[in-house]
């Protein structure tokens, strides 16, 4: 049974390792995932506990239906208090990881301490062994991953690691699994890099019992189906994320030149059809791979055609890298994004933050507010590829005063670089924002304000809002499980009903997180997919687990909970630039430049977004300073926390 | 039956590598969800982005036949299969080693040896495969689209080649 996987608390300072059963009770309240990861997050560490100290605990787990006939349980969840942020730390993975770790008998790693030496953990079959990992340190994030098969002899072994990025404690150091699954936002390979901790390495033949297979395996195929079918899902297992690009692009929501534009101009030759095109070339007319059991198949494979790193194997590039070496830096080239993408993978660091922090050294470097001196000669120019390239190494190995300086995050370099450095930094709780733009999009702007782990379009980003659906099929979606009839509005550019949209896909994507599926199997991309009113079936034909669509709410709404009195706890307060739901002043003075006519001269309006936020709490059950009121913490049972249940 | 005549047919240059089919073959003769029971497996060269599928071709002069010290394994031809007959298994798993594809596996939890048996005729590999990495045809065809799929890459390069010369 799924439900009878177990967890580990794991200490690196004594060895100690204690194996415990998830109670059903637990399970009940939080599913699995990073819901229950939060749970055990705020249970684990103590307020103010240093976040590269020993004190910090990494929490690395599956979802409840991982490993099981569900479709695309691929996911592993990383949480931890973030070394970039000091808030919430939490970032999410596809790959083979998480099922392997499954069939090896685990769904919840908590590690704390910190080991003296270089180590790794190897989980096998119930059993967890602590090894030397002397010889793996320095290694980049693959061939850690295939020394590590070498000297266990065995293929099949699934790690997540660290690259030099983690050993050299970047801020915003990724967690990796194979050649590019990433646990990439708010620096969980920084805190592995704190303890020692190299990899994670997984091997399982543990059987998972389904408790009722024939109808999980029906199930399961109606999914994909209805998966498959979506327009949406067909170009993304085509295209990749960077089909998003060139409508977001066209339209004006693309964040370029750290936030001087909304568009990217001349772009052809990063456009989706250019990679792809590059693709077919090096791999083949197959060149799309996907993650453990996922029909959708929406990673591109690649060779670098030209270059240093001409010939180099990589997967990707996503979205966010034609965004960090492309659209931000304003470099035009595809070998660029492609390098880029591949140095980011090898060195283990997250593509979004490093391309963001050096597009905001560059818009600092062309007002004078850093200097040559500073960059040790680097002309840190927008469009300057080889200094985009130059900064990735530099910041990875932290090489030079820039280089050192911006790979502690924006804001400790911000106040280190000093002058209005800071004004520049498109952060919200010390994380960068995805390579998007905001302004003419109220909802989505809210979406970044708000979301627990700081700037991101992960966890409550109501992207569907851009379709401009007819209102009766928002009222659809968004009216179940629970009722809702307040305003709801297809136009994007309203503020009205908005707060709702993202209080829903706040908890749809929990749900999500806390089950291990992927999001492009819900409502993200496609409005047709599946949400509350399907996994019913599918948590009760795979576990046995009887649930209602509004039971699947509360659990996510409670899941939500536990990770805003976290941020509460290390210090979230409403309109705090460094630590609060609060956009940078650009959202609300500068227009956006270009783009389609309903976005060019937009902003941000002070007060609706305000008055967006009042609603957002509200619905939250949050007071107007965002602290839940007593009745909600009571109705979601979290009155007792830290329970220390597990 | 449905699957007479027809034949697995792998093409591996289509797989994405996803284990799906790893994991509907187990929980189709299981009920269980471990790629240690499944009769197809993933085999891959993840640096390179290679994955190749490997199950049962249902040799029709099967070394694990022929190698079966108790004669426990046969050829169904209604089913068009190498079949096992529990029955008279004694577990040796000679079959393992003399099939030449790997594709006789052994279960070490239930201690059997187990292969594909195309489902009785809908083999779930292939009815889950997305771009039809697997997939179920008639036996007279595989070669026919075998070469077809050749002859459209000779073609290309062909017409790639008369476009490099006419630049020059």
């Amino acid at each position: 049974m799924p439900l009878n996987r177990k967890i580990a608390i794991i200490d690196l300072t004594t060895g100690d390792i204690d194996v415990k059963p998830i109670p059903l009770a637990v399970r009940k309240q939080y599913l699995g995932g990073r819901g229950l990861d939060a749970y055990l997050l705020y249970n684990h560490t103590e307020k103010g506990c240093d976040p590269l100290g020993p004190d910090n605990a990494l929490i690395i787990s599956g979802g409840l239906l991982t490993a099981t006939c569900a479709s695309a349980t691929a996911r592993t969840h990383i949480m931890a208090k973030s070394p970039l942020t000091g808030l919430l730390g939490s970032a999410n993975m596809g790959g083979f990881f998480a099922p392997e770790m499954a069939w090896a008998g685990f769904h919840h790693l908590v590690i704390k301490g910190k080991a003296d030496k270089p180590v790794y953990l190897f989980i096998h079959n119930g059993s967890i062994e602590i090894r030397d990992a002397a010889h793996l340190w320095g290694k980049t994030t693959t061939d850690t991953q295939w020394a590590i098969r070498a000297e266990l002899g065995d293929e099949e072994i699934k790690s997540c690691v660290i690259g030099p990025a983690g050993e050299n404690l970047v801020r915003y150091a990724n967690v990796m699994t194979g050649i590019k699954n990433s646990a990439g936002r708010t620096g969980m390979g920084c805190v592995m890099g704190s303890k020692n901790l190299k990899a994670v390495a997984v091997r399982g033949t543990m059987d998972i019992n389904i408790a009722r297979p024939a109808e999980a395996l029906e199930y399961n195929k109606q999914f994909i189906d209805q998966i498959t079918s979506a327009k949406v899902n067909q170009t993304q297992g085509t295209l990749g994320t960077p089909f998003i690009w060139g409508a977001t692009n066209s339209w004006g929501g693309l964040r370029t030149r750290n936030f001087q534009y909304n568009q990217c101009e001349y772009a052809d030759d990063i456009e989706p059809e250019r990679l792809d095109d590059i693709a077919t070339e090096t791999i083949g007319p197959h060149h799309m791979t996907g993650c453990f059991g996922c029909q959708v198949h929406c990673r591109a494979q690649y060779k670098i055609p030209s270059g240093q790193y001409a010939g180099k194997y990589d997967e990707g590039p996503e979205y966010t890298s034609q965004g960090a070496f492309g659209a931000m830096p304003d470099c035009r080239s595809a070998v660029t994004v492609l390098t880029g993408n591949h140095l980011v993978d090898q060195y283990g660091v997250d593509n979004l933050e490093i391309g963001s922090i050096i597009a905001w050294a560059m818009e600092l470097f062309e007002l004078g507010i850093l200097t040559t001196e500073q960059t040790d000669g680097l002309e840190l120019r927008f469009g300057n590829d080889e200094a985009l390239l130059e900064m990735v190494h530099r910041i990875c190995t932290r090489k030079g005063w820039l280089g050192d300086t911006l790979a502690d995050g924006g804001i400790p370099a911000a106040e280190k670089i000093g002058n209005n450095a800071f004004d520049y930094l498109i952060q919200v709780k010390g994380m960068n924002n995805l390579h998007s733009d905001e302004r003419a999009t109220p909802a989505l702007a809210l979406n970044v304000a708000t979301a627990s782990r700081g700037s991101d379009h992960l966890r409550s980003r109501p992207a569907i809002d851009l379709y401009h659906l007819p209102e009766p099929v928002l009222r659809k979606i968004y009216s179940s499980p629970i009722p809702y009839d307040g305003p709801l509005s297809s136009e994007h550019t309203d503020y009205e009903g908005k707060p709702w949209q993202v209080f829903w896909q706040e908890n749809c994507y929990m749900a999500v997180d806390c089950l291990g599926i992927c999001k492009y199997h819900t409502v993200f991309l496609g409005a047709t997919l599946p949400n509350f009113e399907d996994w019913p079936k599918v948590i009760y034909y795979n576990t046995g687990l009887e649930l209602t669509p509004e039971q699947i709410w509360e659990i996510a709404e409670r899941s939500n909970m536990v990770e805003r009195l976290f941020n509460l706890r290390e210090g979230l307060s409403r309109d705090d630039l460094k630590k609060g739901d609060m956009l940078n002043h650009r959202y609300f003075d500068e227009p956006c430049r270009r783009g389609a006519p309903g976005v060019v001269g937009r902003t941000i309006d002070r007060e609706k977004f305000s008055k967006m936020i009042d609603e957002f709490y509200a619905h939250k059950g949050l007071d107007k300073n965002g602290v839940p009121k007593p009745a909600t913490l009571k109705r979601l049972g979290l009155k007792n926390e830290p329970s220390h249940l597990l | 039956m449905a699957s007479a005549n027809k034949v697995l047919m792998i093409d591996y240059e289509k797989c994405t590598g996803c284990r799906l089919c790893e994991l509907v073959c187990a929980v189709k003769h299981d009920g269980i969800s471990n790629p240690v029971r499944s009769r197809i497996r993933v085999i891959k060269w993840e640096a390179e982005g290679v994955y190749v599928p490997m199950s049962c071709q249902q040799c029709q002069d099967a070394p694990c036949m022929t190698g079966c010290p108790a004669g426990a394994i046969s050829r169904n031809e209604s089913m068009e299969r190498v079949e096992v007959d529990y029955d008279l298994c004694i577990g040796c798993r000679t079959c393992v080693s003399v099939c030449p594809f790997g594709a006789m596996n052994f279960n070490p939890i239930d201690r059997k040896v187990i292969k594909c048996d195309l489902c009785d005729g809908d083999p779930q590999c292939v009815r889950f495969c997305d771009v039809k990495a697997v997939d179920f045809v008639d036996a007279d065809r595989v070669g026919q689209i075998k070469s077809r799929s050749a002859a459209r890459r000779v073609r290309t390069a062909d017409t790639r080649a008369t476009a490099i010369h006419s630049d020059s």
